[in-house]
């Protein structure tokens, strides 16, 4: 039988705010265990969570970003279950009333030849819990520690409708996730410290059947790999128990990402009931117009305009615009070279070849030593003549491990163009001179020797020379 | 006869202190002989803090001299044992908090401390305020100063004994159901639950955090409207403290009732289970009132009959959701034997909480269970709302409403205490109040034949506290109830 798989995402997102959901203790991370705490995240007898307004701010940020209708009057609700990481034996929520409803995410597959919206449920706040510790420097420990650091950092969760049907798409659907909440300056997506998490649920139903079949939530991937990879998988489990007409149990299973496999981590019946009710001690959000008119004027260009509008603004390939917009610093670091003068697309080109292969992480280009008024600047100097592109290889190599401006590498290591025809022919008759075997094949008709000349002319100037000139010198002085 | 120190109220000290006739030190050691003679036949506190009450004496009385004397300067207070005070443990009445110490002051605490004055100690109480008795401290029951074998009412039964019984000049209590309320009508004194947000609950150790509230418990109405000028008003610190200007209290001490319109509602009187001297002992207050100026209006409340009812869903259930901390792991007790994480969990709590906080545990996290929380916790949430609108209706026709505090006088120790439904009845009407917010006080208004103290409630419309005090003090000035005291033979 064929089968559809049905995908939802939950992805939980930690918002870059200096202080914590509810009160005002450091959201920094690596900190000493314990440092970044209060008695109120601490949960201590007697205090009161206080919401912090940048929370409630650039969670509206997203949610205007993800098309969502922002909702006037919501609330925080209670979480309850017993965990040494959860200091209050519940986690402050949202539930029956989000501050987010409904959206989409607009995803783009076979590069841009297909797109589907994936609709989203809600969005809502949360605050994160700590974090367990079984080992001691290093050393496994006969108890267990708890770091109440992490406890009371704010969280959004996105929650997909069940629109997803691939792993490919799911893993499209979080790259867009993330790169529109770091565009958006909500968050810093990064999977390995746990700043961007995702869950998934998953089924497979007989194609075309109208009812959902039984659900398995998955925990526990760590990178946009894993999740496709867990997802892959979990398709193939589903869809062969399915095939030897077994059922499937609804129950949430763990990625074990050294076997590759999932297994089974509690079932149904053993699912916690979270017992949520209203949060007495915060009053219910109440949003006006005013405040969210007023996010929205703050609301950057975002990826898909910012990809569109370089493709037409840039006379850029697609491929190219999505490359370059995949971070608001790097497409930033692109318009900023761009407007000092250089052609876009010699300035894609360099950013997508040697720039890329010296940073990382592009959204720490601003600490890359090659400015793009450096860059601009070496690139008017090729387009300029003043140096050949091949010397920018090295003028650039240089301004990377200097950061210095190409002006003063070029004249420090007289490293200008030579397209002087006086010196060049010079040059050129001292390498026809010691090459006269050559010389001959080439008059005898063997052209492929040129390009061996114009080699040994680039070598003996240390490849300063013209190489439009010497082409030209050199055709005209063995014709001659 | 002249007044002992410890037998004096708030406003008589402060002229006192004013004239320099007396200083904080000697008030101080007064209450302290005082505690010293009755304390171990009434048991009120559970926490005395002696030394540091004759220092923060000492340091009100160096204020003093420098000629910057506040209303509360050096006058010793006693604090229920829920509300956190730096430095000094705060138990909630229970074994699991037994050796907690909180490392920050409630903001009535720093609010009472800007003022210099004084702690005497912490008061006994229900455990986490969990009873009408004070009978489910862990750390033992107080005994009503006006009968030793009688319970003092509850949750806050410490702070009202400590009151009656001259063991501090005036007491701070909380009031989720009436623990405020009850327990000073058990013991003869005046007790205020303000409109809920009034006072700042930051340091509150929770019971049901929609429901507390922070009061005064005093000797007569002049104190109540003291402490209220000085523990009201906005907090950054709780979220749902309302930020709106606190009036000066004392200007409605005002000696008649001209213009009060005065509701008597007819489901609280001629109930099954109220006895009939409490009845007649607040019919004839509202007489007096009558005679100073009220006029009276019968009222109906449709709903008051389902508030018991919708309160032991509510407050359970947040309780069992604000108790959750208590779990061995940060702070409070932990079984001591080693154990897994679930058998810990399990045995700190089976050993740190009393029986009636289980149970309430218990009630409150079925009430929010899958599959029930509609039946329970969303039903008693809609019947809430429903006799919030009852109090608006009511309150369109008059400006306070009247009823008796408590159904009975102070019953007997032991009597109640098996019987959590009989107990849960003490406070059929003062629940009310809570569950729509409002203000409540009740007052001394009559001895029943066996000579135990009878209160009488006012309760006011929202942020309407000035009203309550105008009709409490005219009560108050035009009877004498407020001055007789227990024997304590």
């Amino acid at each position: 039988m064929r089968y559809e798989t049905i995908i939802g995402l939950e992805v939980h997102a930690q918002l870059l705010t200096d202080s914590k959901i509810f009160c005002g203790c450091s959201t920094r991370f690596g900190e000493g265990p314990n440092s970044n705490t209060c008695p109120v995240c601490l949960g201590m007898p007697g205090v009161l969570p206080v919401l912090n307004r940048k929370v409630v701010e650039l969670t509206i940020k997203a949610a205007l970003a993800a098309n969502c209708q922002i909702v006037r009057y919501s609330q925080f609700s209670r979480k309850n279950y017993f965990y040494p990481d959860l200091p209050k034996g519940y986690q402050i929520s949202q539930y029956e009333l989000p501050i987010a409803r409904g959206g989409y995410i607009e995803l783009e597959m076979d590069h841009g030849q297909s797109k589907k919206k994936i609709d989203l449920n809600r969005i809502h706040m949360e605050e994160d819990a700590g974090k367990l510790l079984h080992e001691l420097d290093g050393v496994p420990a006969d108890h267990s520690y708890v770091d109440f650091n992490r406890t009371g950092v704010p969280l959004i969760e996105i929650v997909s409708e069940p629109h997803i049907n691939t792993p490919e798409e799911a893993g499209e659907y979080l790259r867009i996730l993330r790169s529109m909440l770091q565009y958006l300056e909500v968050c810093d997506g990064n999977m390995e410290q746990g700043s961007f998490r995702c869950d998934a649920n998953i089924s497979l139903r007989p194609k075309g059947a109208p009812v959902l079949g039984t659900k398995v939530e998955i925990k526990n991937m760590n990178s946009f790999r894993n999740v496709m990879r867990a997802l892959e998988y979990e398709t193939g489990r589903q869809s062969s128990l399915l095939e030897s007409g077994e059922k499937i149990l609804q129950e949430t299973r763990l990625w074990d990402v050294n076997q590759g496999i999932t297994e089974s981590m509690r079932s149904k019946e053993e699912a916690h009931d979270y017992r949520y009710f209203p949060d007495p001690d915060l009053v219910p959000l109440v949003i006006d117009d005013a405040w969210i008119d007023e996010i929205r004027s703050t609301l950057p260009e975002l990826p898909r305009e910012k990809k569109e509008r370089f493709v037409k603004e840039y006379a850029l390939p697609e491929y190219d615009a999505a490359i370059l917009t995949a971070t608001r610093q790097l497409a930033d670091y692109f318009e900023e070279c761009v407007r000092l003068g250089p052609q876009p697309k010699v300035v894609s080109n360099w950013i997508m070849g040697d720039i890329l292969r010296h940073v990382p992480d592009t959204r720490d280009i601003s600490q890359f030593p090659v400015t793009p008024s450096h860059l601009a600047e070496m690139l008017l100097m090729v387009d300029k003549g003043t140096i050949s592109g091949k010397i920018a290889k090295i003028v650039f190599e240089e301004m990377v491990a200097s950061g210095r401006m190409p002006q003063f590498i070029v004249a420090e290591k007289g490293l200008v163009q030579v397209s002087d025809e006086g010196a060049l022919e010079k040059a050129i008759q001292e390498v026809l001179n010691a090459n006269a075997d050559q010389v001959e094949q080439y008059r005898q008709g063997k052209e492929k020797v040129f390009g061996f000349l114009v080699g040994q002319v680039m070598k003996a100037t240390k490849g300063k020379a013209n190489p439009q000139v010497v082409n030209e010198l050199l055709k005209k002085m063995l014709a001659g | 006869m002249t007044k002992a120190l410890s037998q004096m109220t708030i406003h008589e000290l402060h002229e006192l202190l004013k004239k320099r006739a007396v200083s904080s030190r000697e008030i101080t050691q007064a209450v302290y002989q005082r505690i010293d003679a009755v304390e171990p036949r009434v048991h009120a506190y559970i926490t005395l803090t002696r030394e540091t009450a004759l220092k923060q004496a000492a340091a009100a009385d160096e204020k003093t001299k420098q000629g910057t004397i506040q209303p509360l300067t050096g006058i010793p207070l006693a604090i229920k044992d829920l509300l956190c005070t730096a430095g000094i443990r705060t138990t909630c009445g229970s074994k699991i908090l037994e050796q907690f110490i909180p490392p920050y002051n409630a903001t009535v605490i720093s609010r009472l401390k800007e003022q210099r004055a004084v702690l005497v100690g912490k008061t006994n109480m229900d455990e986490f305020a969990m009873g009408s008795s004070t009978e489910t401290s862990y750390f033992g029951p107080t005994a009503n100063p006006w009968d030793l074998e009688r319970v003092p009412g509850g949750s806050s039964g410490g702070s009202a004994a400590a009151v009656a019984a001259d063991e501090c000049i005036a007491a701070l209590g909380t009031d989720t159901g009436g623990s405020i309320r009850q327990p000073a009508a058990c013991c003869g004194i005046v007790g205020m639950k303000p409109t809920y947000g009034r006072v700042s609950r930051f340091g509150l150790i929770a019971f049901a955090s929609s429901l507390d509230q922070i009061g005064p418990m005093t000797k007569d109405v002049t104190d109540t409207a003291l402490l209220m000028n000085y523990i009201s008003g906005h907090d950054p610190r709780d979220s749902t403290a309302v930020n709106r200007e606190v009036p000066d209290y004392t200007r409605a001490l005002i000696p008649d009732a001209k213009g009060l319109r005065l509701g008597v509602p007819r489901e609280y009187f001629g109930a099954s289970g109220i006895d009939p001297e409490v009845e007649k002992a607040v019919w004839e207050a509202l007489r007096i009132l009558e005679r100073q100026g009220a006029t009276l209006t019968e009222i109906t409340l449709p709903h008051t009959e389902y508030a018991v009812a919708a309160y032991y869903l509510i407050a359970p259930a947040e309780a069992s959701s604000n108790l959750a901390r208590y779990d061995g792991v940060k702070y409070g007790y932990r079984h001591p034997k080693e154990t897994d994480l679930r058998d810990m969990y399990e045995i700190t709590r089976a050993e740190g909480f009393g029986a009636e906080v289980k149970r309430r545990i218990m009630l409150g996290t079925y009430a929010l269970s899958a599959g029930y929380y509609d039946a329970y916790y969303r039903k008693a949430s809609q019947v809430r709302t429903l006799i919030r609108q009852d109090f608006e209706e009511a309150f369109k026709a008059c400006d306070l409403i009247v009823t008796p505090t408590a159904p009975t006088p102070p019953f007997r120790q032991g009597e109640k205490l098996n019987n959590p439904l009989q107990m849960y009845l003490s406070d059929i009407f003062t629940i009310p109040a809570n569950l729509a917010g409002l203000p409540g006080i009740s007052i001394p208004c009559g001895l029943s034949s066996r000579g135990l103290p009878i209160g009488l409630q006012i309760i006011g419309n929202l942020f309407e506290e000035e009203k309550i005090i105008h009709g409490a003090y005219c009560l108050e000035q035009n009877s004498d109830w407020h001055l007789t005291k227990p024997s304590l033979a």
